[in-house]
């Protein structure tokens, strides 16, 4: 699945869109999360636009590609992408985190449609996922389950009881993609920095029987190229290690943790928005 | 609230009642593996707790549709969600203390939020495992269940009512726990049983006190009534087989009818069977004299299944002498 010019400018272009989305959501809701949602937007963008077999009509459909956002936190990302791709109307965005709004600060599958899981709790989504990758397998169904974990998670214990039986049961039709930014709410400071949430997750998930591949998160031709090979390995699942910039877009929130969930000012926002506008114009 | 001395029975024994020749856990498994055989969509899954659980029948008869996870009940809970998403009716089986505390969250967060059709299916309930001590005890399950929306919990008091539990959990659209025990307990039903989500069964009339049982204890609460007689006392026996929808109107009308409502469970009495009928009669106004039985505020620790329900109070003698000195 290759991607030419024409097509990557587009969706360029409409990662910029969800860039602004997010910024002007999280300001106007005056909470929620903007530094990872920024380093999963170009991925984000690259699955509903142009890897999912989706249809944003009918998000029940049986065979569709399923989708869950194992970090949730990052939610807002995922509701632009879902609102530009025609799930809701993007003018639903500016409920986020109001009370009764389909958009919560964490995903809930029960108010959204076209969500595949309720998720929030860290650690949490990829049990999920193998077991609808096992309901396509057991029902003859072609999809394929994709699972976007953040880094900071992997943390948690119930990633590698998942990862584990992913692998015996050879779940072929299984991909994990992990959005490492190397950041996390606090961390680790080290005397040479900030030691990143995992230290080798190449080894880690090649050790439980995974397929790995190592990508550029914010480089959509290479990621989508990636996401294919991943699913032509039959017998194992997969994992494409996407590296990331928490806050990737705006330059005074890149890799800066203290971006996790903060709010921007009018100020900060109007020039976050400056950003995003100039880099549409350059060549 | 702290444990007292728990009263012995000091009149005549009444004959036991019948015990079933097949452990509940046995039971229960070999109920699921009727109803899969008229629902395909029926799954089993299992944190490697097969032999336990009763499930080595559905195992060998639809291999296909079975799945062990590993020692790994959270990722269970995941697992069974993701299941469920794609239309099968997943039955997640381990022990009730690791469905309830373990995995607590993965089944509050993964299945009952997004109120999926999940089946939990926990053996061992209360001191079920009594020599396995206190790590092995559920007695705190139901009071976590319960808190959760979505959520129906039922709990058969025997084998023949297994089968009608078993099949109404898999009949309803919507999470399920399933209370269920370990060794053979005693029979209740026999012959036509009716059988209803949230309709409490009248296994025995009297008029002048309400004994309220679920699982276990409804056959300790038949027997209590028996001992009653000695005394004089009519005594009604309630089967509360659903915790949640709990049947306000059968404990309504064990308030009004008779003079005093005693619960007794295998559960911890805060927050169970006993925090359940509370909470009714409280809010109905009812100011009919309430006990509860059941665990009071302590580990159980260590013994034989009946040994714990005696010493806890639970077995019928005591349940009847309790009641005596209730009564004083």
């Amino acid at each position: 699945m290759t991607i030419n010019p024409t097509r990557l400018h587009e969706l360029e272009d409409m990662a910029r869109r969800v860039r602004r989305h997010i910024l002007t959501t999280v300001h106007a809701a005056g909470g929620g999360h903007v530094g990872g949602p920024l380093s999963a937007t170009d991925m984000l963008v690259a699955l509903y636009f142009h890897i999912l077999n989706i249809d944003p009509t009918n998000p029940q459909w049986e065979d569709r590609d399923r989708f869950i956002l194992s970090k949730g936190h990052s939610c807002i990302a995922l509701y632009a992408v879902m609102a530009e791709r025609g799930y809701f109307p993007v003018s639903e965005l500016i409920t986020f985190d109001g009370i009764d709004s389909r958009l919560q600060g964490h995903p809930d599958m029960a108010r959204l449609p076209g969500l595949d899981m309720s998720t929030g709790s860290l650690g949490q989504g990829l049990s999920p996922g193998v077991g609808m990758a096992l309901g396509a397998r057991l029902r003859n169904k072609p999809f394929t389950t994709y699972v976007m974990l953040g880094d900071g998670e992997c943390q948690e214990g119930q990633v590698w009881e998942a990862a584990f039986v992913a692998a015996r049961y050879r779940l072929g039709n299984l991909v994990a993609i992990l959005d490492l930014n190397r950041l996390q709410q606090y961390g680790w400071q080290e005397p040479g920095g900030m030691r990143p949430p995992l230290d080798d997750p190449r080894r880690q998930w090649e050790a439980f029987g995974w397929q790995v591949s190592v990508v550029d998160g914010h480089d959509i031709t290479s990621f989508v190229e990636a996401l294919s090979t991943a699913r032509q390995e039959s017998d194992r699942p997969a994992i494409v290690i996407a590296h990331t910039v928490k806050g990737k877009g705006i330059s005074f929130m890149e890799g800066d943790y203290s971006w996790h969930a903060r709010v921007p000012t009018d100020v900060e926002l109007a020039r976050a928005l400056a950003e995003l506008e100039l880099r549409e114009v350059q060549p | 609230m702290k444990s007292a001395k728990i009263p012995q029975w000091t009149g005549d024994p009444v004959q036991p009642l019948p015990m079933a020749d097949v452990a509940s856990r046995v039971a229960a498994g070999l109920c699921l593996v009727e109803e899969a055989r008229s629902n395909p969509d029926i799954w089993a899954l299992t944190s490697d707790v097969l032999n336990s659980t009763g499930l080595v029948p559905f195992a060998k008869a639809f291999p296909e549709r079975f799945l062990n996870v590993g020692i790994a009940e959270q990722s269970m809970m995941g697992i069974a969600a993701g299941l469920a998403t794609c239309g099968k009716i997943p039955v997640a089986a381990t022990f009730g203390f690791l469905a309830s505390m373990r995995a607590c969250e993965q089944v509050r967060s993964d299945i009952a939020y997004p109120n999926l059709n999940v089946k939990i299916y926990a053996t061992h309930a209360g001191v079920a495992l009594g020599k396995g001590g206190t790590t092995h005890h559920a007695l705190e399950d139901v009071a976590i269940m319960r808190t959760f929306a979505n959520m129906t919990i039922l709990e058969p008091a025997d084998v023949l009512e297994t089968q009608k539990v078993m099949a109404a959990a898999v009949a309803h659209q919507g999470p399920v726990y399933i209370r269920l025990r370990r060794g053979p307990g005693p029979v209740i039903y026999q012959g036509e049983l009716a059988y209803q989500i949230g309709k409490a069964n009248l296994v025995r009339e009297g008029n002048d006190l309400t004994l309220i049982g679920c699982g276990r204890t409804v056959g300790e609460c038949l027997l209590a009534a028996a001992l009653l007689t000695q005394r004089g006392i009519s005594a009604r026996v309630l089967d509360m087989h659903t915790l949640k929808p709990i049947d306000d109107e059968a404990i309504a009308a064990a308030a009004r009818e008779t003079r005093m409502v005693i619960t007794a469970e295998d559960h911890t009495i805060i927050g169970g069977l006993g925090g359940a009928v509370a909470e009714v009669m409280a809010e109905l106004g009812l100011a009919t004299p309430l006990r509860r039985l059941g665990v009071r505020d302590i580990y159980a620790g260590i013994g034989g299944e009946d040994e714990l329900l005696a010493k806890h109070g639970i077995a019928g003698p005591q349940i009847a002498a309790q009641v005596m000195q209730f009564l004083e």
